[in-house]
C-alpha cells in the first residue's frame, strides 16, 4: 500500500494554504490583465505606437511564461517578492491575450454604431465609453472567462521562482516526508476541483451571451 | 559588444537547447493530435459511452496544469509503480495529454459544425460511418480545426519550457545553465526568448501554409490574395482569438 | 391501391415475400415529430418502373416519405417494404424489429436521392464527388468509375466541368452534378426532393431537361416531390396529392391537373398557379 491516508489528511492544511495563495494570485493578476488588455487594445489603434505595441505584445504572447517569470525575477531588486513578480508577469503576459480578445470585440462593433455616434457629435470618450466598449465587452465575456481558468492553471509555474503556491507546497511537504505520490495526486485533484466547476460556469456564460 | 561575442560563442549550446525544444514540440504535438482526433471523434458519437469517455478525458486533462502532470509523471509515477519514465518522454506525454484535451474539444465542435445535409448526402450514397468520417466529415471539418490547432501548437511550444524543471536539457535549461555559469542574466535569457520567438514564427508560418492548402481544397479563395507575402499577414480577423486555451 | 381498411395491421397480404408485387409498400406508416403527426397511417405502393409525383402544401408529409425511404428518418409506427422484404424493419425469428444500421446499409443500396440543396461535397472535385461512392461502397474499380463519371457528366451536359470544384459551379450545374452522382450508384429507385426549389428561375429548365432524359431512357422507379406541375405532368405515371399526412387524392396526371375532384386539390393547384409556378 503506497497510499497513506492519514498523512494525506495531515498535509491538507498546507496544501489548502497553497491553494488559497494560488487563488489570490490568480484573481489579482487577472484583474490586472483585464484592465491592461483593454488599454492595449485601445492604444493599438494609434498609428505608429500601436504597431510597436503590437510587436511587443506578440513577442510576449509567443514566448514561454516561465522564462519571462524567471527572467524578471532575476532582474528585479531583491526587495521585490516572488509573489509580486509573479502577479506582475502573469498580468502582463495575459494582457497580451485579453488585448486580442478586446480587439476582436471592438472590431465586431458595426461601422454604423461609430457613424451614429459621429452623427450625434458625441465626444470621443462618450463614443468609446457609452457606445463601443459596452457592446464590445458584452460579446467577449465568455472568451475573457476562459483566460481566467487558463491563468489559474498557469500559476504552478510560480514554483520556478519559489512562490509558496499549491505545487510548491506539495513539493515541499511531499519530499520532506517521502510522500510524493500523495502530495502530487492531491494537487491534481485540487486543480480539478477548481477547474471543472469553473468550466461549467463559463459554459453557462457562453450560452447566456451567445445570443447577443 | 562583449555580450554579442558571448552570445555568438554560446550559440551552439543555444541551438542544442533549441533542438530539444523543437523535439518536445513536435513530439507533444504529434501525441496531442492523435489524442485530439480519437477523443474528439468519440465525442461526436451517437452512443453515450464513447461520449462519456471523451468528456472524462477532456475535463481531467484540461483541468490539470501541464506542469503538475509532468511532475506527477516524473516523480510520483516511479514511486507508485516502480516504473521510471525517461524525462523527455514524461514531458512529451504530459504535454500531449494536456494539449490533446483542448484539441479534442476543437475536433468535436468542428465536426459538429459540418452541415447535417452533408451527412445526409453520405447516407444517400450509402457510405459507412467510417467512410463518412474519413472521406467527407473530417476533411471538411479540417479547415475549421486548423486555425485553433495553430494556436494550440504555439501554446504547446511555450509549455515545453517547463520541462527543464524535471531535468530536460531544453532551451530553458541552457539559459539557466549559462546564467549560473557566467552571471550574464540578460544575455542568457534574452537569447533564449528570441530563439523561442523565432521557433514560434516558423510554426505560425507552417500552420498558415496548411490553412491555405485546406481552404483551397474546399474551393475557398484565400482572402488578401495568394502570394507568398500574404502568409505574413494573419488570415482574417477574429479567427485566432478566444479559443487558444 | 388497397384502401386502408385491412383488418390486420402487422402484415399486408400479398406483400411479404412477393418479389413480383409492388416495389415499394407503405403499410400503415405513422411518422410523428414530438406531438406533430406528419404521416398519419399512410398506405400506398409503387410499382417497379413507376414514376410517382407527390404534391401538396408544405408540411403535408411529402418530403418525409422520401426521407423515410432514404432512412434519414425512422418510422414511428407501421412498416415499409421493398420488393417484398422488410425495409424499415428486419426479421428476428418471426417478429419484425426496427432495423439496425447494418440492415439499413444493405437495403438502401438500391436507393438514390437528389436533395433540394444539392449537398455536393465541397472537399472534392466534381469527378471525385461522382466516383467516391461507387469506388468505396460498390467496390467498382477506379478506372471504371472514372469512365462512368465522364459518361454521366456528358449526360447532364457538364463534360467540361469534371475537374471543377462545386463552389465554382452555378446552382443549376451543381444540381446536375448531384443527379449524376446519384445515378453513378445505379439506383433502382431515385428520390427527387424539390430539386429545383433552390434554383434561380432561369436555371430550372436545364435541370428538368436532364431529369426528363433520365425518365425517358431508363426504367428507374422515381418518387418526385416538386412544385413544377408541367414537369410532373410530362414524366409521371401517377400523382399523389397529400394533405395533413394523408393522401387526399390520387390519379394519372391528366386527371389530377385537368379534372381534380377534391376541393383541397383544386385550391392547392390554384394557389400554386397563382404563385407563378
Amino acid at each position: 500500500m503506497f497510499w497513506d491516508f492519514e498523512w494525506t489528511f495531515q498535509i491538507m492544511p498546507d496544501l489548502l494554504s497553497g491553494l488559497w495563495a494560488t487563488v489570490q494570485i490568480t484573481v489579482i493578476a487577472y484583474l490586472m490583465a483585464l484592465a491592461l488588455g483593454l488599454a492595449i487594445a485601445i492604444v493599438r489603434r494609434v498609428p505608429i505606437i500601436g504597431s510597436l505595441l503590437h510587436f511587443v505584445m506578440e513577442f510576449i504572447r509567443t514566448t514561454p511564461l516561465i522564462i519571462q517569470l524567471v527572467f524578471v525575477f532575476l532582474l528585479a531588486p531583491s526587495t521585490v517578492s516572488g509573489m509580486t513578480v509573479g502577479i506582475l508577469v502573469l498580468g502582463v503576459h495575459y494582457s497580451s491575450y485579453t488585448a486580442e480578445v478586446y480587439r476582436s470585440g471592438i472590431e465586431g462593433v458595426s461601422k454604423g454604431q461609430w457613424e451614429a455616434a459621429r452623427a450625434l457629435s458625441l465626444p470621443t470618450t462618450r463614443t468609446w465609453g457609452a457606445i463601443v466598449l459596452p457592446q464590445a465587452i458584452r460579446k467577449v465575456i465568455p472568451a475573457l472567462g476562459n483566460y481566467l481558468i487558463a491563468m489559474f492553471k498557469d500559476t504552478p509555474l510560480l514554483f520556478a521562482i519559489g512562490v509558496a503556491e499549491l505545487l510548491t507546497e506539495a513539493q515541499r511537504v511531499g519530499s520532506a516526508d517521502f510522500r510524493i505520490v500523495e502530495a502530487f495526486t492531491v494537487v491534481g485533484f485540487l486543480f480539478l476541483l477548481v477547474s471543472i466547476p469553473s468550466a461549467i460556469v463559463i459554459r453557462r456564460l457562453e450560452k447566456r451571451y451567445a445570443a447577443v | 559588444m562583449e555580450q554579442i561575442e558571448f552570445l555568438i560563442e554560446r550559440l551552439p549550446r543555444f541551438l542544442d537547447g533549441a533542438w530539444v525544444t523543437v523535439q518536445l514540440t513536435l513530439g507533444g504535438s504529434a501525441l496531442a493530435f492523435v489524442l485530439a482526433m480519437v477523443f474528439g471523434i468519440m465525442g461526436t458519437a451517437g452512443h453515450w459511452l464513447p461520449r462519456a469517455v471523451s468528456t472524462v478525458y477532456v475535463e481531467v486533462f484540461r483541468g490539470i496544469a501541464a506542469l503538475v502532470l509532468m511532475f506527477w509523471m516524473a516523480y510520483a509515477l516511479p514511486v507508485a509503480t516502480g516504473f521510471q519514465l525517461d524525462d523527455m518522454f514524461a514531458a512529451i506525454l504530459a504535454l500531449g495529454l494536456n494539449v490533446g484535451a483542448y484539441g479534442a474539444e476543437v475536433v468535436r465542435s468542428a465536426i459538429n459544425a459540418v452541415p447535417r445535409a452533408q451527412v445526409e448526402a453520405t447516407v444517400a450514397l450509402n457510405l459507412s460511418w467510417f467512410q463518412r468520417m474519413r472521406l467527407v466529415v473530417v476533411p471538411q471539418a479540417w479547415a475549421q480545426m486548423l486555425p485553433t490547432f495553430g494556436n494550440l501548437v504555439i501554446e504547446l511550444m511555450k509549455a515545453t519550457a517547463v520541462a527543464y524543471l524535471i531535468g530536460v536539457a531544453d532551451l530553458a535549461a541552457v539559459a539557466q545553465q549559462l546564467r549560473e555559469a557566467t552571471g550574464e542574466t540578460v544575455v542568457a535569457y534574452s537569447g533564449a526568448l528570441v530563439l523561442y520567438y523565432l521557433i514560434a514564427q516558423v510554426l505560425i508560418l507552417g500552420m498558415r501554409l496548411l490553412e491555405r492548402r485546406a481552404n483551397r481544397k474546399l474551393g475557398r479563395v484565400t482572402p488578401g490574395g495568394g502570394g507568398p507575402l500574404s502568409l505574413l499577414r494573419p488570415p482574417s480577423v477574429g479567427t485566432r482569438v478566444g479559443v487558444a486555451k | 391501391m388497397p384502401p386502408s381498411d385491412t383488418p390486420e395491421n402487422t402484415t399486408t397480404p400479398g406483400v411479404e415475400g412477393d418479389a413480383d408485387g409492388p416495389l415499394i409498400v407503405f403499410d400503415q406508416v405513422v411518422k410523428r415529430f414530438g406531438d406533430l403527426t406528419v404521416l398519419d397511417h399512410l398506405d400506398f405502393s409503387v410499382a417497379p418502373g413507376e414514376r410517382v409525383t407527390l404534391i401538396g402544401p408544405s408540411g403535408s408529409g411529402k418530403t418525409t416519405i422520401l426521407r423515410l425511404l432514404m432512412t434519414l428518418e425512422k418510422v414511428t409506427e407501421g412498416h415499409i417494404w421493398i420488393q417484398g422484404e422488410p425495409f424499415s424493419h428486419m426479421r428476428r425469428g418471426s417478429a419484425l424489429v426496427p432495423a439496425n444500421e447494418g440492415h439499413l446499409r444493405r437495403r438502401r443500396k438500391r436507393i438514390g436521392m437528389v436533395f433540394q440543396q444539392f449537398n455536393l461535397f465541397p472537399n472534392m472535385t466534381v469527378r471525385k464527388n461522382i466516383m467516391e461512392a461507387p469506388v468505396h461502397v460498390l467496390g467498382v474499380g477506379k478506372d471504371e468509375a472514372a469512365q462512368r463519371a465522364e459518361e454521366l457528366l456528358e449526360l447532364v451536359g457538364l463534360g467540361d466541368k469534371i475537374d471543377a470544384h462545386p463552389t465554382q459551379l452555378s446552382g443549376g450545374q451543381q444540381q446536375r452534378v448531384a443527379i449524376a452522382r446519384a445515378l453513378a450508384m445505379r439506383p433502382e429507385i431515385l428520390l427527387l426532393d424539390e430539386v429545383t426549389s433552390a434554383l434561380d428561375p432561369e436555371l430550372v429548365a436545364g435541370v428538368l431537361d436532364v431529369l426528363r432524359e433520365v425518365a425517358e431512357t431508363t426504367d428507374i422507379t422515381m418518387l418526385c416531390v416538386t412544385h413544377e406541375m408541367g414537369f410532373a405532368r410530362d414524366v409521371s405515371h401517377r400523382v399523389l396529392m397529400f394533405d395533413q399526412g394523408r393522401i387526399a387524392e390520387e390519379g394519372p396526371p391528366e386527371q389530377i391537373f385537368g379534372d381534380p375532384r377534391e376541393e383541397r386539390t383544386k385550391s392547392f393547384l390554384k394557389s400554386v398557379l397563382d404563385n407563378g409556378y
